[in-house]
């Protein structure tokens, strides 16, 4: 027996520090004689820098220095994985791509000091024609950014043209296509970023605290970039106030914050405005496509394509040109069907396009699920029949986008969303709201998604962590420590910004060791203290670094039961461990508990011979196969014909995340991405003029959701485990983001398509929904 | 976020206040500092000299005085929109600062500060026109009384002049029959945020017919505006449904629509009718 | 300039730049780093302190302005034990990263001075002016709910775990 932890609603070991605001966020780090950094930044989206005169504010009393590209020159460009395309400068070297690209960067004795000598460089910019607006860029007709031959830097594609015009050929097909922008946004962590670099020139020590998701990774590239090695480099990413993808980058603003404390042997820390994090944080999505279903008026589905281009912006970063090959891994959805789908990546006068919560997944899924409901509405036929018709039924499926499924039960699944929402009930009230004068709509999505990061495939494919100076190949670690007191200690290399890791991981050695949870304390963020990570994203940290501490807790059991059994004169293989100790089977008076097996495992004298002494065991994990949760969605909006308002009313959501460690940890999760995509649905737009000015630069343009915009969600789940890690889990951080947008969407579609309206490009804005509703364009 | 340099004044008394403004060029008066303090950390707008009139005793009250209620300077959104002379005398008013910013913005703004600052889609000016409000300018050199509707001249401009502050907004007290209403959209959908279009709208019923009404439009134009045409067309009809609508065609006349994030001039120039003939017949009904 | 106030019940006195805001006298000049900062035009509401006991955006305000005032910040909430508000956050899974916390807890404590049973949706749009990224809000207003509840002396609603937990 074990401590029989898993799958309780443990309350979180996070939280104390974090309501009395005693968390340590970056910015709340202060170190003596710390300087303050900032930037000057491009107010064009594209123009050559003629000249930049720094005098007046070096001129100001606490200014210590101004940086310029010549200065940090010989560091080279940022750092990126997928380096295909222009990689960034660490300051505008010459000419300036996008508006909020860093010109200058100046260090002063505080932050007032510092925007006022940021107010006092002079630079002197010849504007150049921008071009921000995806299939002008696509024509080539300006080059964004002068270093690449071509706005179309990569394309992605998978499947078969042939079988779509052969699908097309057949009798009777009924062919749907929708053209669709699925918007770029700003993923607007409440916590900007912020870094904090230390250099100690006499250890020779560098060491940064950072907003981050991927401490390792930064530790990794700030070592490549200075040449300093792994021992020299230590990267801290304390609490993280929210990342969403967004801080998983190696920032230029990392880089130098670092160089300028080594340059004036002070400690300098920089902390992003939210002004500034709307144009110096990378962006999301930016998709504009066509998404065509060929299928029989019975509704089986002959063939989908999607023909898209995703909008890059002026530079590539970490994993810029990937996000749409994660899309494309899911391109086929839920669904046993062929399809084509190619997805050009084009370069812009914005700022760089990366991970946001989802990463490619939730534009492939949306562009589908789009099209499938507009099929489903062409011929008639329930949006839910024509998904089950058309589901894969057998695992291991291999899909058309050439992926491997290890599992899934998508039929159960939705069955069991549509009898948790009253589907038909629904359809009831929708009718007697018609008639009442109210216009309801329900809306429908199902998605699967590809997480655990990752099969070691994924790293010869192109998702290699060589250029940031790690191992090509994801991995995740996990150290579990029994200390003599019998306590443990578990040191990870996530990057958790909110997911909870400290309990969920807690919980698996408890369940393990039969060690308390609180007894159990679970570190990470820190490079000198963790194993190897690459951090904390793609819904992979539980699948691949849990499932690593869980084997090293298991190699951790098996060494305690030797020496519980020594300690007890039994066999090891009846030895159990529950309540903070072990016993033998069958004999519940003789037990030891975990400080006296820990006392005699530091003692190695009273070991058997030949044990080693110390009680840890550390285990890397590398999975063979991804992850494929999956779920479906299902909501109901209420729209003002009048007013174009669009109020969700209710929201179902049934995930299937495999197992479960946490389930209030999980609803969390699922919440919260739930929000996000139904922000997409309904509120997120970076909106750019033709120069390529942020016209949504502040949370005054660019709203994000309120809790009065949102109702309360209801959730289930079905529980279809995976076998690809040790304990059946597939990950959920991402799921309600994928699933949500065109679920609402969907709905608003399916409420006013008596109206006329067939379709609406998000964020669905009053204005835009009664635009459609009045024939006046959308 | 890092303001630039300027003098403080916290003046205690109105007096002090007005010889530190006519004394001081470029000198702004901060009562709540709810839209200042962010233009100034945005260094969109960086003056000299800050007044706070914060420290200023008197002008935190709502009382009824003669013909009317008289609003101090200092009055938050949140006193205005729970204030039962508010809500007797003027709905709409009151309506408006409930939805004006979110709870603790409503902690610290001042109705009187809104009106000053004279946001293009603020909602309480809308309510200050249609309730017929005056608005009490002080300056050193004496007091005058600006008819709301001739207070707001263009965007993020007042009438006051530079050295003047506005100590009082007075609503006058409702007769038998008058009634007032405020409806909009939100910039956020709903209520919530900033006017897309926003209408406030007074009416006197006497002997079953409408015998006055005024109605104030923010939002939609370049400054909270007076539609007369709209309320003139109501004046004598007995505000049935086609009275309603008749009139709501002609709200935006003589208003210069604008576009902008949230709307075209089609669309806003819709909403201002939908939100006068929801305000109309919320008034009536009331 | 000097600035005389009372903050968790300490007197404080300092002298300060007038440009300074209340958040950075808070986090820079106190060392009271709990209070946070999410954006500068006064809409996240990660900055929420009370001042006289009335919620305020402490990025909104000049530290001047507060002479002579009685601040409570998230760090002097707790009086020996935590306040129902932060026990609420704990129970019903309030938070995620944290960031907002201190200020949506805060909130949420002037929300209920004010109102002692708030309902679903005036809890909603009492925190309207407290942006919250990781939870989509839905545990925020069962944590307030849970909070309201037990500051009643009634018993709080139920979970959605309790029959997994």
């Amino acid at each position: 027996m074990t401590a029989n932890v898993i799958g309780k609603a443990i309350r979180r070991k996070e939280d104390p520090a974090l309501i009395q605001g005693k968390g340590l966020y970056t910015d709340d780090m202060k170190m003596a004689g710390m300087l303050h950094a900032a930037f000057v930044r491009s107010p064009f989206g594209k123009a050559r820098i003629l000249g930049i005169d720094a005098s007046r504010a070096t001129e100001l009393e606490g200014v210590h220095a101004v940086y310029t590209a010549e200065d940090v020159r010989q560091l080279g460009p940022l750092l990126a994985q997928v380096a295909i395309g222009a990689l960034r400068p660490l300051l505008a070297d010459g000419t300036v791509n996008h508006v909020g690209e860093a010109v200058a960067m100046v260090v002063a004795t505080d932050r007032y000091v510092a925007q006022d000598a940021v107010d006092a460089v002079d630079v002197d910019y010849e504007p150049l024609e921008a071009v921000v607006d995806l299939e002008d860029a696509a024509s080539d007709r300006t080059i964004a950014n002068d270093t690449n031959a071509s706005n179309v830097i990569h394309v992605w594609e998978v499947g078969d043209a042939d079988a779509v015009a052969a699908a097309r050929a057949t009798d009777g097909a009924v062919e749907v296509s929708v053209k669709m922008i699925n918007q770029r946004l700003i993923p607007t962590a409440i916590e900007p970023r912020s870094a904090l670099a230390d250099y100690n020139g006499g250890y020779g020590n560098m060491t940064l605290y950072s907003s981050s998701q991927i401490p390792h990774a930064v530790a990794g590239a700030l070592g490549k970039t200075f040449g300093l090695s792994s021992n020299n480099v230590r990267v801290i990413a304390p609490e993280v106030g929210g990342g969403f993808g967004a801080k998983l980058n190696y920032y230029s603003e990392e880089a130098l914050v670092t160089f300028a404390s080594r340059e004036l042997g002070s400690p300098v820390k920089w902390t992003e405005t939210r002004r500034e994090a709307s144009v110096a944080t990378i962006h999301g999505r930016g998709w504009v496509g066509t998404a065509t279903i060929v299928g029989t008026g019975e509704g089986k589905i002959l063939a989908y394509e999607l023909d898209a281009l995703s909008d890059m912006g002026a530079y590539t970063q970490n994993f810029t040109v990937a996000i749409p090959l994660l899309g494309q891994y899911v391109a086929p959805g839920q669904y046993d069907i062929p399809i084509h789908w190619k997805v050009q990546c084009v370069a812009t006068n914005a700022p760089t396009t990366d991970a946001y919560r989802g990463a490619g997944r939730p534009e492939a899924i949306f562009y589908l699920e789009r099209a499938i409901d507009a099929f489903a509405r062409e011929i008639g036929m329930d949006p839910a029949d024509v998904r089950k018709r058309n589901f894969f039924e057998e695992f291991p499926a291999t899909t058309a986008a050439g992926m491997l499924m290890d599992s899934g039960d998508y039929g159960a699944n939705l069955d069991k969303l549509l009898e948790l929402a009253d589907y038909q009930g629904l359809r009831r009230k929708q009718e007697e709201a018609r008639a009442e004068g109210r216009t309801i709509g329900i809306g429908l999505s199902t998605y699967v998604e590809v997480c655990g990061f990752g099969p070691s495939a994924l790293a010869e494919g192109g998702f290699s962590w060589a250029s940031y100076g790690l191992p090509a190949a994801f991995n995740g670690s996990g150290l579990v420590r029994v200390n003599p007191d019998g306590t443990a200690t578990v040191m990870i290399g996530t990057g958790p910004s909110g997911q909870g890791h400290e309990t969920t991981w807690a919980q698996i050695v408890s369940e393990a060791l039969g060690i308390a949870v609180e007894d159990i304390q679970v570190r990470h963020g820190d490079t000198r203290d963790s194993p190897m990570g690459i951090g904390t994203f793609g819904s992979r940290s539980l699948a691949v670094d849990g499932s690593a501490t869980s084997q090293a807790a298991e190699k951790v059991r098996e060494k305690a039961a030797r020496v519980a059994a020594h300690m007890m004169e039994a066999s090891p293989d009846d030895i159990e461990f529950a309540d903070g100790g072990a016993h033998v089977t069958g004999s519940p008076d003789k037990t030891v508990t975990w400080a006296e097996i820990a006392e005699v495992a530091y003692q190695p004298h009273r070991l058997p011979d030949g044990m080693e002494g110390g009680m840890e065991a550390n285990a890397v994990f590398s999975p063979a196969n991804a992850t494929w949760p999956f779920g479906s969605h299902l909501a109901v909006v209420d729209v003002d014909t009048t007013t174009g308002d669009v109020t969700l009313l209710e929201y179902f959501a049934m995930d299937d995340c495999g197992n479960v460690i946490n389930p209030m940890i999980v609803d969390g999760q699922v919440h919260g991405g739930l929000a996000q995509g139904i922000s997409q649905a309904l509120f997120e737009h970076a909106i750019f003029d033709e120069d390529g000015n942020l016209l949504t630069g502040s949370l005054l343009d660019y709203p994000i959701p309120t809790a009065g915009d949102l109702p309360s969600f209801t959730l289930d789940r079905t529980t279809t485990p995976t076998d690809v890690n040790p304990m059946g889990v597939k990950g959920i951080g991402e799921a309600g983001t994928i699933g949500s947008a065109q679920t609402v969407l969907n709905a608003v579609i399916d409420a006013v398509a008596h109206l006329g309206v067939t379709h609406i490009d998000m964020p669905l804005r009053p204005k835009r929904v009664w635009q459609a509703i009045h024939g006046n364009g959308a | 976020m890092f303001s630039r340099q300027f003098e403080y004044l916290a003046p205690t008394s109105l007096d002090d206040a007005l010889s530190a403004l006519a004394s001081t060029p470029g000198a702004k008066i901060m009562s709540g500092g709810q839209s200042l303090i962010p233009l100034m950390k945005l260094r969109l707008f960086s003056p000299g000299t800050v007044v706070d009139i914060g420290r200023i005793d008197g002008l935190g009250d709502i009382v009824e005085r003669d013909d009317h209620i008289s609003i101090g300077a200092l009055v938050r959104h949140n006193q205005t929109a729970s204030d039962p002379l508010v809500a007797e005398h003027a709905t709409a008013l009151g309506q408006a600062a409930a939805w004006t910013g979110d709870h603790q913005v409503r902690n610290r703004g001042t109705t009187c500060g809104a009106m000053a600052h004279a946001d293009i889609a603020a909602d309480q000016p809308a309510a200050a026109i249609a309730l017929g409000a005056t608005m009490v300018a002080r300056s050193s050199s004496g007091e005058r009384e600006i008819p709301a509707q001739e207070f707001f001249v263009d965007a993020l401009t007042s009438a006051l002049s530079d050295d003047e502050i506005l100590v009082e907004l007075r609503v006058p007290t409702s007769t038998n029959g008058s009634t007032s209403a405020y409806d909009k959209l939100g910039r956020r959908g709903g209520h919530t945020d900033y006017a897309v279009a926003g209408v406030a709208v007074w009416v006197q019923v006497t002997d079953g017919s409408v015998s006055d009404a005024r109605i104030g439009v923010t939002g939609v134009g370049t400054r909270p505006s007076l539609a007369e045409a709209a309320a003139s067309a109501l004046i004598g009809t007995d505000g049935n449904d086609e009275a309603i609508t008749d009139a709501a065609a002609l709200v935006t006349d003589g208003i210069t629509v604008i576009e902008d994030l949230y709307g075209s001039v089609e669309y806003k120039t819709h909403l201002a009718k939908v939100f006068t003939e929801r305000a109309l017949r919320q008034a009536l009904a009331g | 300039m000097q600035v005389s106030l009372t903050v968790n019940g300490r007197t404080q006195t300092a002298e300060i730049e007038s440009r300074t805001l209340l958040v950075h006298y808070l986090r820079e000049h106190l060392n009271l780093t709990g209070t946070h900062v999410g954006c500068e035009t006064s809409y996240c509401g990660a900055c929420t302190v009370l001042v006289d006991g009335k919620a305020i955006k402490s990025c909104t305000m000049l530290a001047v302005q507060t002479e002579g005032a009685a601040i409570t910040t998230i760090e002097g909430l707790a009086n020996g034990e935590l306040h129902p508000v932060q026990q609420g956050f704990v129970e019903r899974h309030g938070l995620q990263c944290g960031f907002c916390t201190p200020g949506m807890i805060m909130s949420a404590v002037a929300l209920l001075d004010e109102n002692d049973s708030p309902s679903e949706d005036e809890i909603r749009h009492g925190i309207e002016g407290n942006l919250c990224r990781c939870t989509g809000y839905h545990n925020i207003v069962k944590s307030i709910e849970y909070a309201a509840a037990t500051m009643r002396g009634d018993d709080p609603p139920a979970s959605d775990w309790e029959d997994e937990s």
